[in-house]
C-alpha cells in the first residue's frame, strides 16, 4: 500500500498543481519520484505532527491540497487537537494519510501500534474516514479523497498487502465495494484485513456456508443503504478489521444498528482486544494473537451461528 | 488595495484605538464576557497592523493575493471583532450581536465570525503552524502576501508554537511575521514564573528569526518598526511588544484580575471618561 501511495501521489502532483506532500520525516527515498516532479510541492516538516497538520490547514485554506504523511499513531493521535480544531472545525481540504495502520508495525511495538485511530477520528465532525482494503483501493481512495474536498483521514497498510481486485472497481466514498457474492452470512471488512476476510470466506465456503464479503473502505460515512440491505438478507452480519472492537467499523455499525427497527440479522464484531500488547510478535503473531486469521475469524462466525 | 498614506497619521490611530478600545469594554459589559485585559493590551497592534501595515481590502476580504492576518490568541475575539468593524469591514452595528445566543460571533473567532477572519483560534499555539501553512502558500503559488500572527506570551508554553518556530527559518520565510503581546501576565500568574519565558528575544533569535523589540502599546513605534520591516532578509521576523494587559484604563493596567473579571456599568462609564470617549 505504501510503494502504491507514493506512485499515485507522484502522478496526481503532475496533474493537479494544488497537490503538496508533506511527511513526518519518514519514506527515505519513497517519495524520490515525487520530488522529481514537485520539488516545490513536497515539505519535510521534521518530527513534529502538530505543527505539520497546522501547516497543512494554512495551505489548505490558501486553496492547496496538501496531503499529509506519516505512520499512524503520529498522525492521528499525536496530534488530535490539530486534526478537530485545525483541519476539522475549518472543514480544510486536508488529506491526513496514515501509514502502517493496525498492527503493520506490530514489532515497534505498542507506541506503533495504531488499534484506535478509527475510533477517535469518525468522532471529529467534517472527518471522513476512508480505510483502503488492497493496493487497488489505495490508488482511486487517495483520487476519490482529492475530489472530495473534505477533510479525509486515509488509513494505511505498509507494504506487501497483496491485491484483492483483479480489475478495477467502482470506488466512491460512502459505498462498499462487493469482493465476494454470498447468501448466508456477510462479513464486511475494512482496511487492509480484507485479504484474511476473504481466505476465511473461502474457508466458509468449502463448508457449505456461502459468505458475501464486501470492502467496506468508508467508515465514515457508511453506506447506510448496504446495510440496510445486508441486515435483512442475512442471518449473521460480522464486521472485521485489524482496529479495537471500540470505535471502529464494528462500533460504527453497532451505533447504526441499536438505532434501527428490528432487524432479520444479528452483528457480530470481530478486531481487536482492549488492550496494550507487550508481546513482541510482527503483523502474523498479532493476528493470530486477536483472532484475525482467515481460520479465526471463520471458526469465530461458525461459533455465533450456533448460539442462534 | 494598500493602506491610504492618509491613514498613517499617528494621532488618527491613536484615536482608533481608543475607539476600539471603548468598544471592546462594551462588549465585555454588555455581553457579560472575560478576557478583557488580553483585549486590551494588543489593541494598538490590531490597530496599526489594519491600518497602516496590512495590504487588505475591507470590501474584497479574499482576494487571494491579500495580506493573511492570524489573531493566535483568540480569547482577544472582541479587539478582533472591532478592529475589523471600524476598518469597515462590516457594519458597527453587527458588533451588537457577539456572544448572543444564535449569533456566529462567539467569545473565540473563527471564519465566517465575520469577514476579514482568516482562522479560526481559541486554542492557543494553532495560530502560527497555520500562518506558516499560508506563507508556505504564497511561495508556491507566487504570490507575494505576507502573513502576521499575533500570539501571546502565554500560548508561547505551547509545544506546537516551537515545532513552527524551528521550521520556519528552514524555509527563509521572510514574508511571516510573528508579533508577540508580551504583557507579562498569564491565566493566572506571571509568565515569568510559569515558565522561564525570559530571554523570549534570545529564544526566537536562537530559533534563527530576525528579532525586534518595541512598545506594543506606542502606535508611532510599532508604525515604525512594523512599516519599515525588511522583506529580504531571508528569515521569518519575531516581534517582542511589550505591552501592558489593561492598556488604556487606568484601574486595570496590570492588574490579572481583569483576564477575567468584567467590569460594571460604572466602570465602563469611567473607562470610557478616561480614554476620552465621554
Amino acid at each position: 500500500m505504501r510503494n502504491v501511495f507514493a506512485d499515485e501521489i507522484t502522478r496526481l502532483a503532475v496533474e493537479d498543481k494544488r497537490i503538496v506532500l508533506l511527511s513526518g520525516d519518514i519514506g527515505n527515498r519513497l517519495f524520490n519520484n515525487y520530488k522529481e516532479v514537485a520539488a516545490n510541492r513536497f515539505f519535510n516538516c521534521g518530527v513534529a505532527e502538530a505543527n505539520m497538520i497546522g501547516m497543512s490547514t494554512g495551505m489548505a485554506l490558501c486553496g492547496l491540497r496538501p496531503v499529509a504523511y506519516t505512520i499512524a499513531p503520529f498522525i492521528t493521535t499525536r496530534c488530535l487537537e490539530q486534526i478537530r480544531v485545525d483541519v476539522c472545525y475549518h472543514n480544510s481540504p486536508v488529506i491526513i494519510v496514515g501509514v502502517g495502520a493496525g498492527f503493520s508495525y506490530a514489532g515497534l511495538g505498542a507506541t506503533h501500534h495504531s488499534g484506535e485511530d478509527i475510533a477517535f477520528l469518525r468522532a471529529i465532525p467534517n472527518m471522513h474516514v476512508v480505510c483502503p482494503g488492497d493496493p487497488v483501493e489505495v490508488r482511486l481512495a487517495l483520487r476519490a479523497a482529492i475530489d472530495l474536498n473534505k477533510p479525509v483521514y486515509l488509513r494505511l497498510g505498509k507494504k506487501g498487502e497483496p491485491i484483492v481486485h483483479g480489475t478495477s472497481p467502482d470506488f466512491q466514498i460512502g459505498r462498499v465495494i462487493t469482493v465476494l457474492e454470498g447468501n448466508d452470512v456477510c462479513l464486511i471488512s475494512t482496511g487492509n484485513i480484507l485479504p484474511v476476510v476473504v481466505e476465511a470466506a473461502e474457508e466458509l465456503d468449502k463448508i457449505g456456508l456461502s459468505a458475501q464479503v464486501v470492502s467496506c473502505h468508508s467508515v465514515k460515512p457508511l453506506d447506510l443503504e448496504f446495510l440496510e440491505f445486508a441486515f435483512s438478507k442475512f442471518r449473521l452480519v460480522a464486521t472485521i478489521e485489524e482496529h479495537s472492537r471500540i470505535g471502529g467499523l464494528g462500533g460504527s455499525v453497532a451505533e447504526w444498528f441499536t438505532d434501527q427497527p428490528i432487524l432479520n440479522a444479528r452483528l457480530q464484531r470481530i478486531g481487536t482486544s482492549d488492550l496494550f500488547l507487550h508481546e513482541v510478535g510482527d503483523q502474523a503473531y498479532v493476528r493470530h494473537r486477536f483472532g484475525l486469521t482467515a481460520s479465526a475469524i471463520s471458526k469465530q462466525v461458525l461459533r455465533k451461528l450456533s448460539q442462534f | 488595495m494598500t493602506a491610504q498614506n492618509s491613514l498613517f497619521d499617528i494621532k488618527h490611530l491613536e484615536k482608533i484605538a481608543d475607539q476600539v478600545r471603548g468598544e471592546v469594554i462594551q462588549l465585555s459589559h454588555s455581553a457579560q464576557t472575560p478576557h478583557l485585559g488580553s483585549s486590551l493590551s494588543c489593541i494598538d497592534i490590531l490597530v496599526v497592523l489594519y491600518w497602516s501595515i496590512l495590504s487588505i481590502d475591507s470590501q474584497n476580504s479574499t482576494a487571494p493575493d491579500r495580506d493573511r492576518f492570524i489573531l493566535s490568541k483568540g480569547h482577544a475575539a472582541t479587539a478582533l471583532y472591532a478592529a475589523l468593524a471600524y476598518r469597515g469591514f462590516f457594519p458597527l452595528d453587527e458588533l451588537r450581536n457577539y456572544a448572543q445566543p444564535g449569533s456566529v460571533m462567539a467569545e473565540h473567532p473563527s471564519i465566517g465570525s465575520a469577514p476579514g477572519i482568516e482562522a479560526a483560534t481559541g486554542s492557543l499555539g494553532h495560530g502560527l503552524p497555520i500562518g506558516l501553512g499560508m506563507a508556505l502558500a504564497s511561495q508556491i503559488q507566487n504570490l507575494s502576501y505576507r502573513v502576521f500572527v499575533v500570539m501571546s506570551d502565554g500560548e508561547c508554553n505551547e509545544g506546537s508554537v516551537w515545532e513552527a518556530a524551528m521550521i520556519a527559518p528552514a524555509h527563509g520565510l521572510s514574508n511571516l511575521i510573528v508579533v508577540i503581546d508580551y504583557n507579562k501576565w498569564q491565566a493566572t500568574g506571571r509568565s515569568q514564573d510559569v515558565t522561564s519565558i525570559d530571554p523570549l528575544d534570545g529564544k526566537w533569535r536562537a530559533f534563527g528569526w530576525d528579532v525586534y523589540e518595541l512598545d506594543g502599546n506606542s502606535i508611532e513605534n510599532l508604525v515604525n518598526v512594523l512599516g519599515s520591516i525588511p522583506n529580504s532578509a531571508n528569515k521569518p521576523i519575531a516581534i517582542i511588544a511589550h505591552t501592558i494587559k489593561g492598556k488604556g484604563v487606568s484601574f486595570m493596567e496590570d492588574d490579572n484580575n481583569w483576564h477575567y473579571r468584567i467590569p460594571t456599568a460604572s466602570e465602563v462609564e469611567e473607562a470610557k471618561k478616561e480614554l476620552g470617549l465621554i
